[in-house]
């Protein structure tokens, strides 16, 4: 099943956009390998910022609108994408899937932060981003080690057994 | 099925190394395994120890947010009592089946 002569040292996953199931691939991910015992640093820019903005990460939303593979509760079919428009509904799934998964044992993104960092993962945001959506550190969560250009956090994810993922 | 010796007892154990019956487990048991991965096993760790266990006999899954609220351990510590892959080797070492759960 594994490869023992090569084992996954590194990951280094890139959060680019702010759905709740892209922030979450990108936590489970993450502390998934600090779990395991690999080192991780998760890069977040662009949309996936949603995920460290204090005043954003509070509470994901997910796509009801544009979204094919959004089913509905109990029926089990396919949401018919005019529902979408209903004001609120984006809303209400959005904190039915939160539910769903805090039921799980899936803890909110701060507290899935404070698990991933006291198990030594490193979390950093892009330069560009903070720019262009014109924000500053202190609107960071304090769980964020620093702002990277691409270059730096190319040069972060350099070694033997490292992997980029992009989620 | 495989067998392994430790502290002079024969204990059933999968492919992996986990116990397939938990009642097998004893502390000399558990300091053995414990070496085994590089550990020395301490009043601290016997507390986490026993936690899992319970939480494995009340048929509860393991996740290390219920490790962080079982009020034994935050998993700061116990990150550094079991370095490397903590709940893996935590269970190993408790006598217990790995955890399937992917938080």
């Amino acid at each position: 099943m594994s490869d023992n002569e090569h084992p996954v040292k590194k990951v280094n996953i890139i959060c680019a956009k702010g759905n709740i199931e892209d922030i979450y691939a990108t936590l489970v991910l993450g502390n998934g390998a600090v779990m395991e015992g690999i080192e991780a640093n998760l890069f977040f820019t662009f949309f996936g910022m949603e995920g460290i903005v204090k005043k954003w990460m509070k509470k994901p939303h997910t796509a009801v609108i544009g979204n094919p593979a959004m089913r509905m509760p109990v029926l089990g079919s396919r949401m018919p994408t005019l529902l979408g428009v209903i004001p609120g509904l984006e809303s209400l799934v959005s904190s039915m899937m939160r539910k769903q998964m805090d039921d799980l044992d899936v803890p909110p993104i701060d507290e899935f932060l404070d698990l991933f960092t006291a198990g030594g993962g490193k979390l950093y945001a892009c330069k560009l981003a903070m720019d262009m959506f014109k924000l500053k550190e202190e609107d960071l969560t304090e769980h964020v080690s620093g702002i990277l250009t691409v270059g730096e956090f190319y040069e972060l994810a350099g070694g033997e057994g490292s992997h980029i993922i992009f989620t | 099925m495989a067998t392994k010796n430790y502290a002079g007892t024969t204990v059933d154990v999968n492919e992996e190394g986990y116990f397939t019956d938990p009642s097998q487990w004893n502390k000399e048991i558990a300091s053995e395994i414990a070496k085994e991965e590089g550990i020395e096993l301490t009043d601290k760790h016997f507390k986490v120890l026993e936690m899992l266990r319970q939480k494995n006999d009340a048929g509860e899954a393991l996740s290390i947010r219920g490790i962080n609220k079982s009020g034994v351990v935050d998993v700061k510590t116990f990150y550094q009592l079991f370095p490397g892959a903590p709940l893996k080797k935590a269970t190993k070492i408790a006598g217990i089946p790995k955890p399937a759960s992917c938080v």
